[in-house]
């Protein structure tokens, strides 16, 4: 009595979990430790239809476990001993809108933190592309109430954005802080920008899609450091950090757009 | 125990009625203090909260929850509510989280007391604070203007936020909101008579824009609301730590000798409501230091999250829930005013 049902229930899971047209121990998730069911679509969507993606513990992606505040939820992309990441693109599975940003460091470490807006709960996913063109995907899960897409921002609420749009304050840091270790063990520099935005999803009634898309930091002889892009699910008046591996020298200049065409410029002594 | 099925919904503060029940009512018999506080003993098959009147003193009751953060398990009880009686009826402090909560409250006043409800106070605007307003519909109910505006914002989404963590603990709970103002309530002390009592009523503010203390006289018993956490680390959603720090000196200067807090135990000696507000204060002034040089330093909100937190605070009730909601409300202010310089 006890083995045979046991078996039964076995052959059934495993009939179950390999649809019939997967080719046997193919699996329909491609390894994705979350087992989401867009990843596949997002995958070919986002980072090419033939692009090869690995499931990769080096790239780290922290977050609270439970969204707090859905339409401010932090992460904070680092990517440690892979090589040469030229871009790392920030997916959201369940999302209205699934990209969040893609950053090219150029100069700077393969990091970046921000907060975002989570309309529930969700894996959230960087994917950091290695020279060799291949991406390496980590991520984690956060748990929500739900609907931070959806509803307006503070300054949308009362209207104050208008007065505030496109203003950047920003501080160059000694250090990249590392929790429960001294500064003295910290190393590099850290850069932490923040720009007036109301960042409309578009998904608010009556309120059209209006969002920073590209922001660039420059060095005073113009050469470009650090390259963004950034889309709707970004909280409203975004804070960024990026860490550098040595302190940058001279004026820092932030420039940017929005979706609308208005102009980002400030300097940062 | 007796569970009457349903209370008369017919009453109301009827001077007449109250006085002739005063007469009437013989002191119940009291044991103060009853040993210490314990949490109720929840029956989640009938959704029974096991409300339990604790007297601190003649006729001043204190309603205990768990120490500890909203879950299923404890019926998303955690506040101590608190009734007095008064000899010209009962004045109900804060009302607990849910329709069935307020009901549950209801009898065991009645169970309690012969002397009818006739005052309903709220402490501030959060909502554990009222929701159990269904329970006392036929009451007048009051709270400062701060707080009235506050629940008239924010009493969907505490609706929907609570909905989705107590579950079924909610059915039927619908917002009841105060109906009037309370008496002058200066910090310096206003004072309010209800029948044979003088209660104190002082406003502060800093874990809420209006958090309200009310003091008995006769007794001292003091209910403190949200201004006092004892060994739970405080909430802060509408939280600003310097006038709350404020509010906790001219609290300590009181010399309360019992102190209810909304959440953790009651104290009820003079050390114990000193040690109590000292806590709340350590654990602010601890946040606001560490927020102020984590901010200077550069810190993203995800190191904050994971810095190391003394051990005191860390075995408080709540703690892993409730230190991520206080970076996630209070943190962002530190960071702007880093990089604004402001």
């Amino acid at each position: 009595m006890p083995s045979r049902p046991i078996l039964t229930i076995t052959a059934l899971l495993s009939l179950w979990l390999t649809p019939a047209t997967a080719a046997p121990g193919a699996d329909p998730f491609e390894g994705d430790p979350y087992q989401s069911h867009p990843w596949v679509d997002m995958r070919k969507e986002f980072l090419g239809p033939t692009a090869k993606a690995v499931f990769d513990d080096r790239v780290q992606v922290r977050g609270p476990a439970f969204a707090e505040d859905p339409m401010n939820v932090p992460i904070t992309v680092s990517v440690k001993d892979l090589p040469s990441v030229d871009r790392i693109i920030v997916l959201v599975d369940r999302n209205p809108i699934r990209k969040v940003l893609e950053y090219q460091p150029l100069t700077a470490l393969p990091s970046v933190s921000f907060r975002f807006k989570l309309e529930q709960a969700s894996p959230i996913r960087a994917a950091a592309r290695t020279a060799d063109g291949v991406w390496h995907v980590g991520g984690t899960l956060v748990d929500s109430a739900g609907g931070g897409c959806t509803v307006s921002g503070a300054t949308r609420k009362d209207g104050s954005w208008t007065q505030t749009l496109g203003l950047v304050s920003a501080r160059v840091f000694d250090a990249t802080p590392i929790p429960g270790e001294s500064a003295a063990t910290a190393s590099g520099s850290r850069l932490r920008l923040k720009v007036m935005h109301p960042m409309d999803t578009g998904l608010v009634g009556g309120i059209p899609a209006f969002y920073v898309n590209r922001l660039s930091v420059r060095d005073a002889q113009d050469k470009e450091l650090l390259r963004l892009q950034t889309f709707e699910p970004v909280s409203e008046n975004p804070v960024f950090s990026f860490d550098f591996p040595v302190k940058p020298a001279g004026v820092l200049r932030i420039v940017g757009t929005d979706n609308n065409g208005n102009r980002i410029d400030a300097r940062l002594e | 125990m007796t569970r009457p099925s349903r209370l008369p919904s017919s009453w109301r503060s009827s001077l007449a009625l109250a006085v002739g029940l005063s007469l009437l009512a013989a002191v119940p018999a009291l044991v103060f203090a009853q040993a210490s506080s314990q949490a109720p003993k929840v029956d989640l098959a009938r959704f029974d909260h096991g409300l339990q009147a604790r007297a601190l003193a003649d006729g001043v009751y204190v309603v205990e929850g768990a120490n500890d953060d909203f879950t299923l398990a404890n019926g998303c009880n955690i506040i101590n509510t608190g009734f007095i009686t008064t000899g010209a009826g009962v004045v109900v402090v804060n009302t607990g989280p849910s329709r069935r909560y307020g009901e549950q409250l209801r009898r065991l006043i009645a169970r309690t007391t012969p002397e009818p409800v006739v005052q309903v106070v709220h402490l501030n605007l959060h909502p554990d604070y009222f929701l159990g307003n269904q329970g006392f519909a036929d009451v007048p109910r009051a709270a400062t203007p701060f707080t009235r505006a506050g629940i008239a914002r924010e009493a969907a989404s505490y609706e929907t936020n609570l909905y989705r963590l107590c579950g079924d603990w909610m059915l039927g709970t619908e917002t009841v909101a105060p109906d009037r103002d309370t008496p002058a309530a200066p910090a310096t002390g206003g004072t309010w008579q209800v029948g044979t009592r003088t209660f104190e009523l002082r406003e502060f503010s800093g874990h809420t824009a209006s958090d309200l203390v009310l003091i008995d006289r006769t007794s001292g018993v003091a209910f403190v609301g949200g201004l006092v956490f004892v060994q739970r680390i405080p909430t802060t959603p509408h939280a600003d730590i310097a006038p709350w720090l404020k509010s906790l000196d001219a609290l300590d200067a009181l010399n309360l000798r019992t102190l209810v807090p909304s959440h953790g135990p009651v104290q009820t000696t003079s050390d114990g409501a000193r040690d109590g507000i000292a806590q709340t204060r350590r654990y602010l002034q601890w946040l606001d230091g560490q927020f102020s040089a984590w901010a200077r330093q550069g810190w993203e909100m995800n190191e904050v999250l994971r810095a190391p937190v003394p051990a005191e605070f860390r075995s408080w009730a709540a703690f892993r829930t409730e230190y991520v909601r206080n970076v996630a409300h209070l943190y962002p202010g530190y960071e702007q005013r880093t990089l604004t310089g402001r």
